[in-house]
């Protein structure tokens, strides 16, 4: 009897989520003894070809890592879609944009114009990479960025949600072991839409860190404040730590080597905006009931939209991106 | 004109396309390697905090996201002009040194090795780790397995995660180790050392020992004469984690060398409207186009060029095995682009006997880890050896430490020229007379392999194994014949 089929994908990413697979390092085979490998560029042949002449929903499992950058971010993500019976969205780019969802912020015209006129960019005829090119000896093209950023789920249905920059070994280990174990009967499939491999509650709930609730005055940077203490709440000490904020999963792994939760894992269990939720868990330990005070204090932060969307621009309620520039500049 | 298209069309990591152009004759014209991809780090860090970069610009490649780590927080450093403690140096660099372990390791068993383990013209399902696991027993898996663990182990011990870790702030580290942590790295560290010697051996009796390996290594097929970069301690001995850059001519000479914060009077990046990716080149030289040669300013950044551009390795070992590889391919420097894979393993066993050097500190675990910035500050330039080229990151910044301005020269980009050359080159030797050479997809897959090449860093190739497909057009333009790897 032919084994189920497994597929992983990367699009718009850096390769994190890949090493992050490679780091489960022996259960790999376990993957293996349980599924064909249908599809997994990084770690075998294959081939788009024998995706296409798959029936729909042949492969079992998709995992899909990478944000929807370009083009063909999407055309493969309509493809592995189709003939996927399980999508993933793995890992913080497809989930929920990751830091290049920070380009949102800027008209896709400006982060061109941008690379390719930096201080050590030679560029006398102010060229700009394009869709097609004629060369001398004839016509060359190159896929078009689109005008956002898109998670995985803003383009096409997802099945699953795997959070995490990149999602951490042990949590890859044990998704594997659930599916293994419902191929087997022995565990049953959770609920369409759910966040699989990671935690219910927050970072913080998983920090050892104590926390005395102590209101705190100001905002202070990490580098005016290093070394904190070892034993205290990072977020109690003056620094903003997207703990309260953020799921758990990762083991609180960032605050255990004295540096604050940057948020990688997302929004935590029942937040629809992440960034909305951080500001109100920052503003609750805050030491004043007076509403300005709360604001200057609150300006200390010195760059909210990156310290409240670092990860979640691109799923966050307003998402950002060209659409918003192109409403108040029209 | 024919053309053949070879187009990697599933994998964005290693997203290239190479466009070869044949002339009246049916000989290579012209080629062009694309990559399809741009991500706007420099536009969108813009505005961030100074200490984020750090962390943000890790997602820049989250293959060698300890490199941007460092790179970012050396900028930062020099931008508020503060010197981190001995000690946050030592940690800094520690974590840098196993994770080069982990990384060369992955390229030489996973990637690169497999053309030699397994055989260049072996069927592609066995070039592969699983394929060279195979040939050589489970023993030997195993111990790969090992030595990425280790590695990881301990840029998560330091550094919080395995991927992008968290730990360097600007003016030194968060984390103090304790003793017990440090005898655990050490034995690791000292592990590491045997693993490197023994992966030496492994090289020296598969490849070396082998008359058609060692024909391809000094064949002319993979050979360019470019300018070298790397950089250097203070005896000009190769360094990954701090230095000077220095540059040596396509003789050996040294060409310039120069601090980080002086990088803008030495590179220029060209571009061109047919790719996403700059073509970096040496300012004093000139661009000629993708050509090579002293007049030429194409240079290479890689394990091999960063051995050519040094005097020598500050440790005893990997300086043994330094001596035995020019002794053995005919002195310094080495132009054959397939000796890089030679050349990491050398690098593999430095970065082991670094690593227990470093762990072995009297003051490594000491708790004076940071120094608080008190300058203003303004503009920093931050340079590592990333394992696939120098990494150059410079911020500028308004007086709170916001960035206002990011310029970014990326480890593989580097090599982008000396890519498509090598490429080109490889297509020229195999097409011939309009006719395509069954071996072509793997001989230029090889090309750049060697270069273990990461793309943008938005875009590398992890596995080393390009998804091709050539396609060969009659003069009409009709399609004569396709061969294809790893796509439809």
């Amino acid at each position: 009897m032919s084994k189920p089929k497994f597929a992983m994908y990367w699009s718009g990413s850096c390769g994190g989520c890949e090493i992050a697979v490679i780091n489960i390092h022996e259960k790999i085979l376990d993957v293996d003894a349980n599924f064909d490998i249908a599809f997994w560029p990084v770690a075998m042949d294959a081939k788009v070809k024998d995706v296409e002449a798959l029936e729909d929903e042949e492969i079992l499992l998709c995992l899909w890592n990478g944000s929807i950058r370009n083009e063909e971010n999407e055309h493969m993500a309509h493809l592995l879609r189709k003939k996927s019976k399980l999508l993933v969205s793995f890992g913080s780019c497809a989930t929920e944009g990751c830091v290049p969802g920070l380009g949102n912020l800027f008209p896709v015209a400006e982060l061109i114009d941008t690379a390719y006129t930096t201080l050590t960019t030679d560029n006398p005829d102010n060229i700009r990479p394009q869709t097609v090119t004629q060369v001398p000896e004839g016509e060359i093209t190159i896929p078009a960025m689109k005008d956002r950023v898109h998670t995985l789920a803003q383009v096409v249905d997802v099945d699953y949600f795997m959070p995490g920059c990149p999602p951490e070994s042990h949590q890859i280990a044990a998704v594997i072991d659930l599916v293994i174990e419902v191929l087997q009967g022995k565990a049953e499939l959770p609920p369409k839409g759910a966040v699989i491999g990671a935690g219910h509650s927050t970072v913080c709930e998983e920090c050892p860190r104590q926390r005395n609730v102590k209101a705190i005055k100001a905002f202070r940077r990490i580098q005016d404040v290093a070394p904190l203490d070892p034993e205290l709440c990072i977020l109690e000490q003056g620094v903003p730590c997207n703990g309260p904020a953020t799921r758990s999963g990762c083991k609180a792994r960032c605050p255990s080597v004295g540096a604050q939760c940057i948020g990688c894992y997302g929004p935590a269990e029942g937040v629809v905006d992440y960034g909305a939720r951080l500001v109100t868990a920052f503003a609750s330990v805050i030491d004043s009931r007076d509403p300005e005070e709360i604001e200057q204090i609150l300006d200390g932060i010195p760059d909210p939209a990156g310290q409240f969307y670092r990860f979640n621009l691109a799923d966050s309620l307003f998402q950002a991106g060209a659409s918003a520039f192109k409403k108040n500049e029209v | 004109m024919e053309r053949i298209t070879i187009d990697p069309i599933t994998r964005l990591e290693g997203h290239g396309k190479i466009d070869i152009f044949l002339d009246d004759k049916g000989d290579v014209a012209n080629s062009y390697f694309q990559i399809p991809e741009l991500r706007g780090f420099e536009r969108f860090c813009v505005g961030r905090p100074i200490e984020e970069m750090p962390l943000l610009t890790n997602r820049i490649c989250g293959v060698c996201p300890e490199a941007h780590h460092m790179a970012a927080v050396k900028a930062a450093d020099a931008a508020y002009k503060v010197t981190p403690p001995r000690t946050a140096k030592l940690l800094r660099e520690l974590l840098y040194m196993a994770f080069y372990c982990t990384d060369h390791t992955t390229h030489f068993y996973a990637l690169g090795g497999p053309d030699f383990i397994i055989g260049p013209d072996a069927p592609v399902a066995e070039r592969n780790i699983l394929g060279v696991i195979h040939k050589v027993g489970m023993e030997i898996g195993g111990k790969v397995i090992q030595m990425r663990k280790f590695g990881h182990k301990v840029v998560e011990m330091i550094g919080g995660r395995k991927v992008h870790p968290a730990v360097a702030i600007p003016g030194g580290v968060t984390k103090i180790l304790s003793e017990g942590e440090r005898k655990e790295i050490e034995e690791m560290g000292r592990w590491a050392i045997d693993f490197a010697q023994f992966s030496l051996q492994a090289f020296n009796d598969i490849v070396l020992a082998n008359q058609t390996y060692l024909d391809l290594i000094v064949g002319d097929i993979y050979r360019d004469e470019t300018y070298y970069m790397g950089l250097v301690d203070e005896n000009n001995k190769v360094n990954f984690y701090d230095g000077k850059v220095r540059v040596v001519d396509p003789e050996g000479k040294e060409f310039c060398k120069y601090a980080p914060n002086e990088y803008m009077n030495h590179l220029s990046e060209h571009v061109e409207p047919w790719t996403y990716l700059k073509f970096p080149y040496l300012k004093n030289v000139g661009w000629k186009g993708f050509t090579d040669g002293k007049d030429s300013g194409v240079y290479m950044a890689t394990p091999l060029s960063r051995l050519n551009a040094a005097d020598g390795m500050a440790t005893p070992l990997a300086q043994e095995h330094y001596e035995k590889m020019y002794e053995t391919l005919g002195g310094k420097p080495v132009h054959q682009r397939l000796a890089i894979h030679w050349a990491r393993l050398i690098e593999l066993l430095y970065a082991a006997e670094r690593w227990v050097e470093l762990v072995t500190d009297p003051d490594i675990t000491s708790s004076d880890v940071h120094c608080k910035p008190t300058e203003i500050p303004t503009e920093g330039v931050g340079i590592v050896e990333a394992p696939r080229g120098t990494l150059t990151h410079h911020y500028w910044t308004d007086e709170r430490g916001i960035l206002t301005q990011v310029n970014l020269i990326v480890g593989t980009t580097n090599n982008y020229a000396p890519i498509q050359m090598s490429t080109k080159k490889a297509a020229q030797h195999l097409i011939k007379g309009g006719k395509v050479n069954e071996g072509l997809l793997n001989m230029v897959e090889m090309a750049f392999r060697a270069y273990d090449p990461c793309f943008g860093c938005a875009t590398h190739s992890l596995p080393g194994q390009m998804p091709l497909e050539v396609r060969l057009h009659d003069q009409r333009g009709e399609l004569m014949d396709v061969i294809k790897q790893y796509v439809d």
